[in-house]
């Protein structure tokens, strides 16, 4: 069995607790207009181009995101970690896209983890049957798990999908007594009017203290060069990034459900 | 800080560098009208450093509290002419350079015209040297192949031992005049020797107690006619330390400091030794005196800090003493490379984290100077607060303090057989160098240019830069049909050097042995008094002698480079790599594409590269590593290059990992600049696959943006990240935090940027007195942005 994986990352300090090696995992169920990893979308690899200059030439570069691994091949790529992990009580985050689009395999390499002692941390979009995730569940140690938008109508309109099943999962795993970190990305004017918020907040109350972290995460324009690269259409990737004095008050707000509000990951 | 140690700060600051012609007039004096012919050359050594202390400048300035400056006034530089004489157009050159310059008046270029260059022309040591090294080392020398230390200064690189800031100089005429009774002319060979260099030990140690009865009277005097009641009754104090320090041994904390600042002026103006010299663990040492006087309620937290403060300031006060020659063109640097060592582990190896580790920590923040450079030793035992607490340190980006294994030093020093307790009390000083503090002679003999050796065999032996045959004719490269043909080539023409280099070290050593003894700093380290030996001459109980290796990372990524497109993918032929290298790859773009972005490179967890990078350091090891030297010391290696990867990389033509000629070469143990692009964690990880524990220092440079040290949690994670090195063996590791931007931005508007400090190598410089080339090389090193 194989995965296809389109980055792995060593020292990924944002992704969980401690040092850790996050594995992305290619394609996506959503459609997020803010996303900024368009080339995690597709579910097959694609072809990028990479500038590189040499002198005063410029080449253009074709590469394919998306490389077929196995779950061994993965573990040992984290293995190379191993130490860090140890020292930081760090370990692997699987990240995507959506890494419950291969839960097959996903489920085979968590169950390496368990059998190697290697923390794992399962970075989900919650978009899952709730067969699937109750049984990845099983064998996650953490799951980061991204809230974008509380209201419906604007969570289809903006990534495309309803976010029903996706709530629904949440309360799953809290019911299931897993430890989860909630993350939402702010983008202004989107997701953090009062409406949005004073709703989120029902949210995090009725959750709590089954669930206590919660990561914001500013929107950054970054990934345009990104859209380029993989010949997609930029125009609908355009938003405001949230200033440091909007997301301390937001992270001032929040913080009263009791929840450890976190800006960045 | 307070207002008196803000003004002695800026005054430190603001003082010009400048050339003093004091002691170099005094060693012309001395030597010009004392006649000599029946002492031995350590007695004459001996009695010619009394001269100077007895007949240079008092400095006292206003307000300050530790005194005492090398030269007449703050920043004034001496010059060693016995050593090596400067020509007016030398001075002319210090005084007119851009970088690093020093003042020089009218009247200094006069006393070198009339007095200085007519005595010593002829009769300097360096002149020494090279009518004695052998053709073949001085080729080698001006082909850029190694460096050598020893000819422009005197072997120093030691550190004060612990035990020194419990003994006064009282107590070491003691055990001389015990060795001196104990000498035995019927059976002792060298008795007649021990006893001469004895006799200097003791002038010498006379001669520093002098010294400070000079301050003292200073002092005296000032405080008499001072009006003011409070500065008066601090002038008195300060007299009263200098007439106890050093001749006692201190016992309080403004004496422990008094005590090692006159001992450091003793060895710096004795000689010119490399690195000056090292206050060593001055927490530790420090501590049982800091202890008991709080307890005592005779000195409070704040008056410590303000008398550390005064301290560390009489280190700006002393930049490196410049050099002659060619090398006086080369934009240099200030720094004099005095490293204090905070935390690290006491004589019975547990934790010697304390609180002065901690005030220490605050001063070196608050202080913010050039001088003196500042290491944390980090062992298991130590705790994350002390490690933490350096790293938030760091994050203030001025290099500052750097970090060492300390677990990784004890294992180096025992493998070299040295005893547990000595490790422990050990550390690094200079850059990175391990040392047994206070009974070692480490002596760094000069930087090898090992990239150097792989473009020597794939021209047969001849200089590209030159045409000359330089080296060992190994055979025409085209003709090796495997690799390991042209490692073995590699190899041969790596020995050859290294036993140039080591011939010329032996040569050099004699030479100091015999002609520049160094009574003062013999009596500060052990057990020169007890064998009746001269530093120089092998006196202390352990002596060392290393040779650095300089490109690791640009050796390893031209071997991988060639192993990969020509041997393994036969993508490549031989021939053509060859033209394409004599070109500097001029049309060469789409070959340098796949060197530099599809090629294995050193530092980034990739075996292909890092197993070539170990078999280089096996090489480098057994070429060196237990050859003796002619003082009865051994030799060892390290890794590091301080500035030199720029000059060595200036003395090369293009490289199969697609540097252009003349570039830098990589630094330490550093990945290639811009190539490691897996992250910190993969860096580490090929860092640490060389066996650390067989060299005397590794040095690994990292540069973070600011962002990963934004909060608390990520400070934590950067500490896991050390600790992890460190469990790997890795020997130490520093930070350059500050952005690109930046750095581009204080190239263009420099004088906005007088006070930016970045980590060169193993030491911290001021951007500003970087050369362009440097500065360049130092944006270029791969800024890791947060994933």
């Amino acid at each position: 069995m194989k995965g296809l994986i389109f980055d792995i990352r060593h020292y990924a300090v944002h992704d969980g607790p401690g040092i850790r090696t996050t594995v992305f995992l290619k394609g996506c169920p959503l459609a997020c207009r803010w996303c900024h990893n368009p080339e995690s979308r597709g579910t097959s690899s694609e072809p990028i181009v990479t500038k590189r200059r040499i002198g005063d030439k410029v080449f253009d570069e074709n590469e394919m995101v998306g490389v077929r691994m196995t779950p061994l091949e993965v573990i040992m790529e984290a293995e190379k970690s191993r130490l860090f992990f140890d020292e930081s009580g760090g370990g692997i985050t699987f990240s995507g896209g959506e890494p419950l689009m291969q839960s097959g395999f996903l489920y085979e390499t968590l169950k390496l983890c368990r059998e190697r002692e290697m923390h794992s941390a399962v970075d989900t979009c919650g978009l899952a049957s709730s067969d699937n995730i109750q049984k990845i569940a099983e064998l996650t140690d953490l799951f980061l798990f991204d809230i974008k938008l509380m209201d419906d109508q604007k969570h289809i309109k903006y990534t495309g999908v309803s976010n029903q099943v996706i709530l629904n999962n949440l309360h799953l795993l809290a019911s299931m007594g897993k430890k989860i970190w909630l993350r939402m990305p702010v983008i202004p004017g989107i997701n953090d009017t009062p409406d949005d918020i004073r709703k989120l907040m029902n949210l995090l109350i009725e959750l709590y203290p089954k669930v206590k972290n919660l990561n914001l995460l500013p929107y950054h324009a970054a990934a345009k060069s990104k859209y380029d690269r993989l010949g997609l259409d930029s125009s609908d990737y355009v938003f405001n990034q949230p200033t440091p004095e909007v997301m301390e008050s937001l992270k001032l707000k929040l913080s009263q459900t009791g929840y450890a509000v976190k800006i960045g990951g | 800080m307070n207002n008196r140690i803000k003004k002695l700060r800026e005054e430190s600051l603001n003082a010009e560098c400048c050339i003093s012609a004091e002691r170099a007039l005094l060693v012309t004096e001395f030597y010009g009208s004392h006649n000599f012919l029946p002492e031995p050359v350590a007695i004459q050594r001996a009695k010619c450093f009394k001269y100077i202390l007895e007949n240079k400048a008092i400095y006292i300035g206003e307000d300050e509290l530790i005194v005492g400056e090398r030269g007449p006034a703050p920043k004034a530089t001496p010059t060693y002419p016995e050593i090596n004489l400067h020509s007016i157009s030398d001075l002319d050159i210090l005084n007119t350079r851009k970088k690093v310059w020093f003042h020089v008046e009218e009247e200094t270029k006069e006393a070198y015209r009339n007095i200085i260059i007519p005595f010593w022309k002829g009769k300097t040591n360096r002149e020494r040297i090279f009518s004695n090294v052998s053709n073949e080392w001085i080729e080698a020398y001006n082909a850029g192949i190694f460096t050598e230390f020893q000819e422009q200064r005197a072997p120093g690189h030691t550190t004060f031992g612990d035990k020194m800031f419990r003994t006064g100089m009282l107590d070491l005429q003691e055990e001389i005049k015990s060795a001196l009774a104990a000498l035995d002319f019927y059976n002792d060979p060298k008795a007649y020797e021990r006893k001469a260099e004895l006799q200097a030990m003791f002038i010498a140690s006379q001669a520093i107690i002098l010294f400070a009865e000079r301050h003292a009277a200073k002092l005296e005097y000032l405080a008499a006619e001072c009006k003011d009641a409070a500065r008066r009754a601090e002038l008195e104090k300060m007299a009263a330390t200098c007439r106890r320090v050093p001749a006692h041994a201190p016992s309080t904390f403004h004496e422990a400091l008094q005590h090692y600042w006159f001992i450091h002026l003793g060895v710096i103006t004795e000689v010119n030794p490399w690195d000056s010299y090292n206050p060593g663990r001055l927490d530790r040492s420090l501590y049982p005196i800091y202890r008991k006087e709080i307890a005592a309620g005779t000195i409070t937290r704040e008056q410590a800090i303000e008398l550390l403060e005064a301290f560390w300031i009489k280190f700006n006060n002393h930049p490196s003493p410049p050099k002659v020659g060619i090398t006086a063109e080369e934009s240099n640097t200030y720094t004099d490379f005095s490293l204090i060592n905070l935390g690290g582990l006491m004589p019975d190896g547990s934790d010697a984290v304390n609180d002065l580790s901690y005030i220490m920590l605050d001063v070196i923040e608050e202080m913010r100077l050039l001088q003196p450079s500042s290491m944390v030793q980090i062992s298991k035992k130590n705790p994350d607060r002390f490690l933490h607490r350096a790293l938030r340190i760091v994050k203030t980006g001025f290099g500052q303090p750097s970090i060492f294994n300390t677990d990784a030093i004890v294992q180096e020093l025992m493998r070299q057989g040295k005893d547990v307790v000595d490790a422990r009390n050990g550390g690094a000083s200079g850059c990175v160098e391990s040392g047994a503090f206070g009974t070692e002679a480490y002596i760094l003999s000069g930087y090898f240019n090992i990239p150097k050796m792989l473009e020597l065999t794939l021209n047969d032996g001849v200089d590209p830069l030159t045409g000359k045959q330089l080296g060992l004719a190994t055979g025409d490269p085209c003709s090796f049909s495997t690799f390991d043909e042209l490692f073995e080539a590699f190899r041969k023409q790596l020995n050859h050097f290294i036993d140039i280099k080591i011939q010329g070290n032996n040569i050099i050593h004699s030479i100091f042995a015999s002609h520049i003894p160094v009574p003062f700093l013999s009596l500060l380290t052990q057990d020169c008094i007890k064998n009746g030996r001269d530093y120089n001459g092998g006196g202390a109980r352990y002596n060392t002698t290393y040779i650095q290796g300089v490109g690791l990372g640009s050796i390893t990524d031209s071997l991988a480079a060639i192993k990969y497109h020509i041997y393994d993918k036969k993508a490549l032929k031989m021939i053509d790599f060859l033209r394409v290298l004599h070109d500097n790859f001029d049309g060469a773009e789409a070959l340098l594409l796949d060197l530099i972005y599809k090629t294995p490179k050193y530092g980034n967890d990739d075996d292909y590269a890092d197993s070539l990078a170990r078999e280089v350091f096996d090489i480098y090891y057994n070429a060196i590593n237990g050859r003796p030297t002619s003082i009865g010391g051994v030799h060892r290696i390290n890794l590091l290059p301080t500035t030199c990867h720029v000059y060595f990389g200036y003395m090369m033509g293009a490289m199969p990992d697609g540097r252009k000629a003349h570039q830098p070469l990589s630094e330490g143990i550093s990945p290639v600049q811009g190539c490691d692009t897996k992250g910190p964690t993969a860096v580490i990880r090929s860092a640490a696959k060389l066996d650390h524990i067989r060299t005397g220092g590794t040095l690994l440079n990292q540069k973070f943006s600011p962002s990963f040290f934004e909060d608390e949690e990520s400070i934590s994670k950067l500490g896991s990240l050390v600790r992890s090195y460190f469990r790997m063996d890795g020997h130490h590791i520093q930070f350059n935090v500050v952005s690109v931007e930046t750095l581009l931005d204080a190239q263009k508007h420099p004088e906005k940027y007088r006070d930016l400090i970045v980590r060169v190598a193993g030491y911290s410089d001021y951007f500003n007195d970087l050369g362009v080339d440097l500065q360049n090389e130092i944006i270029k090193r791969t800024a890791h942005e947060a994933l």
